[in-house]
Parts: C-alpha cells; structure tokens; sequence
C-alpha cells in the first residue's frame, strides 16, 4: 500500500501526480490514499488543498454565526420581525417582498458563473478572455456590495440598531448586521483579489514565470482555480444565508 | 511549494498541463449549471412571494438551498472530480456543525421557557 519514494522532493511532487493515475479509486483509494506518504490529497496541489481546509474553517465560522442567530431567535419571547415585510421594497406603489435579496442573489449567483468560466478559459491558456471574465466576475461582486450598502443604510435609517428595532425581537439588528456584515467583508475581500489576479493574469504573469510582488514566487493558471474555489464559497454562503435570514 | 522555485521547466509545466486536462469541461456545463441555479433561486423566491407558511414553507426553502449548495460545491468548485480522500476531509467534519444545531435547540427552547417563567411573555427580554 506504500509507496516507497525515495527521490528528493522536486521529483518526489511530480511522482506522487503521475502515481494518483496509477492509484486505485473509491474506497479503497481513499484508504491507500490517507495512509500512504508525504501526500494524502494526490492530485491537487498544496495551495489548493489549503484554500480547501480555509474554506473549512470558514464553513465553522458561518456555521456558528447561523447557529448563535437560530439560537436568538428561538429563544425570544418577542415576535421576530417579518423579514419578507422588513426587506420588501415599495416601486410605484407596489410593495414587493425581498425584491432587493432576490436581485442581489441573481448578481452573485452570475457573479459565479462567469467565474467558473474564468477558471475554464484559464486552463486553455486563454488569457484576456480569463482576465475579462474575472473582472466582469469582480464588477457583479462590487456591485452586490454595493446594494449592500443600500439595504444597511435603509435600514438604519428605519431605526435598525443591534439592540433594537421597531419590528419586535432586538436580537434581529445584532444578527442581520453580523451575518450579513460577515459575508460582506468576505465579498469585498474577493473582489480585491479579483482585481490583483485579473491583472496578473492579463499582464501574462503564469505564461513568463513572472515573480509575485509579495511571495516572490512564480505563481500558475492554477490560482485562478483556488480563487474561484473562494469566490464559489462566497456565493455558497449566501446561499444559506438568504434560506435561514431572509426566507424563514 | 518545492515546483514553484525550480527552474526546470518541465517540472514546472507537468503538474500544471496535468490539472488542464483533468479540469477541462465544456462551457455548456456551466451555463447549464448557471440556469439551474436561476431557477432554484426563482423558486426559492416564489416560497416567499406566494406566503407559503409552516412545514411547507420550511421543507422548499431547505430542498431548494440544498440542490443550490449541491451545484455549486459540485460543479463549480470541481468537487465532483477530486477523489475521495478530499472530498471526505472536507464534506464530513461540517456534520459537526449539525451536532451544534441539535444541542443549541433544545437549549434555546430551555431559554425561552425560562424566560416566560420568570419575565412572562411581556416584551423587552
């Protein structure tokens, strides 16, 4: 089960790629792979292995905020303010429920597959079309952070504050401006390092073996695929977030 | 990573034309994933729109979330092609996180029959 390696690690990296199409799969896979050497993950590269352990604790992070917020609200003796009435937006005499939620779904929902297409074309070595499609992929994030803004603002002006409101159960400022102040920062953090790979990428940076400015490493088309796996985890929290806030 | 500081190219190009060809789909799959998803949050947003309430509002918003989760996770962050050795290691420990969820509730029924015991149901607990 073992594979002895016994090349210095330059080698030892390429091997252990050339192995995983040797290795066998499903569960017998994922045993010899788990107690085999230097490399339990056969196919993917460390930086992609650890954008996927990030994600993880991520997923811990929101986890406890969505549990702290079911935790708030089950709890209450006060009514829960009607998100669908709170986020509902008034045109033209119309009010229509989570008008506002529903748009910014669809933004960041597109936001993602124009990103997932950025990964695609990346792969082929098609660099404008990788760098235009990431930016317009940063563009649709900026501005979901954007109607963001708008929907706090709206809200504090209506006399949201995390102790109170004028709807019932004060816990549902501290939450909504928590979870929803979380995965924004999340967004806006994305969108600056869309911009940064967007022009690396375009500039030509994987194709001349370019130096990063801060690691001074040689970087590969591979980093566009670990920033859509973070851009991808974005949506995908919104995606719990829009269920349990915005929907229950 | 020890690749990135050796010149050699060859071992530069192998993992990297290694990953090309295990991650190259078709555009189609994409915008195929891309309208599913449209839909499911249409839907998600009809359970709200139309005022479905109780068990049944609960069991769509869940249904539709979790096919969402499920696309994305599966198509557009590859996982459906890594082998199980990673998708374990990242699919199974969130199983925790339900853990919680099924002790913080009875806690929070405990908080909020507390409360009513001592403060009644008057507002501004």
């Amino acid at each position: 089960m073992v594979e002895s390696v016994q090349t210095p690690v330059p080698q030892a990296h390429s091997q252990a790629h050339s192995q995983a199409h040797r290795q066998p799969g499903g569960m017998r896979g994922f045993v010899s792979d788990w107690a085999s050497d230097q490399q339990a993950f056969k196919n993917v590269s460390w930086g992609k292995a650890m954008m996927w352990i990030f994600l993880l604790s991520d997923t811990f992070i929101f986890g406890c905020f969505l549990i702290a917020y079911m935790t708030a609200r089950m709890s209450t003796t006060v009514p829960w303010p009607n998100p669908s009435e709170v986020f509902g937006l008034t045109i033209a005499g119309h009010e229509i429920p989570l008008l506002l939620i529903a748009i910014m779904t669809f933004v960041l929902i597109t936001s993602s597959g124009t990103m997932a297409m950025a990964v695609n074309f990346g792969y082929r070595r098609e660099r404008r079309r990788t760098a235009l499609l990431m930016i317009l992929t940063a563009i649709l994030g900026a501005a979901f952070v954007g109607m963001q803004a708008f929907e706090w603002t709206k809200l504090i002006h209506e006399g949201v504050r995390p102790w109170e409101n004028p709807w019932g159960a004060a816990q549902f400022g501290s939450s909504f401006f928590m979870i929803t102040g979380f995965h924004g920062t999340h967004v806006t953090i994305g969108v600056i390092f869309l911009f940064i790979v967007a022009r690396k990428v375009w500039r030509g940076d994987f194709d001349t073996g370019r130096r990063g400015f801060f690691t001074s490493r040689k970087g590969r088309y591979e980093i566009v695929e670990i920033m859509g796996l973070y851009w991808h985890f974005v949506d995908l929290v919104w995606v719990f977030i829009f269920a349990f806030f915005y929907l229950w | 990573m020890a690749q990135a500081t050796v010149d050699n190219s060859a071992h530069v190009q192998a993992p990297a034309a290694l990953s090309a060809e295990h991650q190259q789909h078709p555009i189609k799959l994409y915008l195929v994933v891309w309208g599913l998803l449209f839909v499911l949050s249409v839907c998600s947003y009809f359970v709200d729109y139309f005022q479905f309430q109780g068990y049944l509002r609960w069991s769509l918003i869940i249904v539709f979330m979790l096919l969402k989760a499920g696309l994305i996770v599966a198509v557009f962050m590859h996982m459906a092609w890594e082998r199980l050795a990673l998708i374990y290691a990242i699919l199974l420990p969130p199983i925790a996180v339900l853990v919680f969820v099924a002790l913080m509730a009875p806690e929070a029924h405990y908080t909020m029959l507390t409360r009513l015991a001592f403060f009644g149901a008057a507002p501004g607990n």
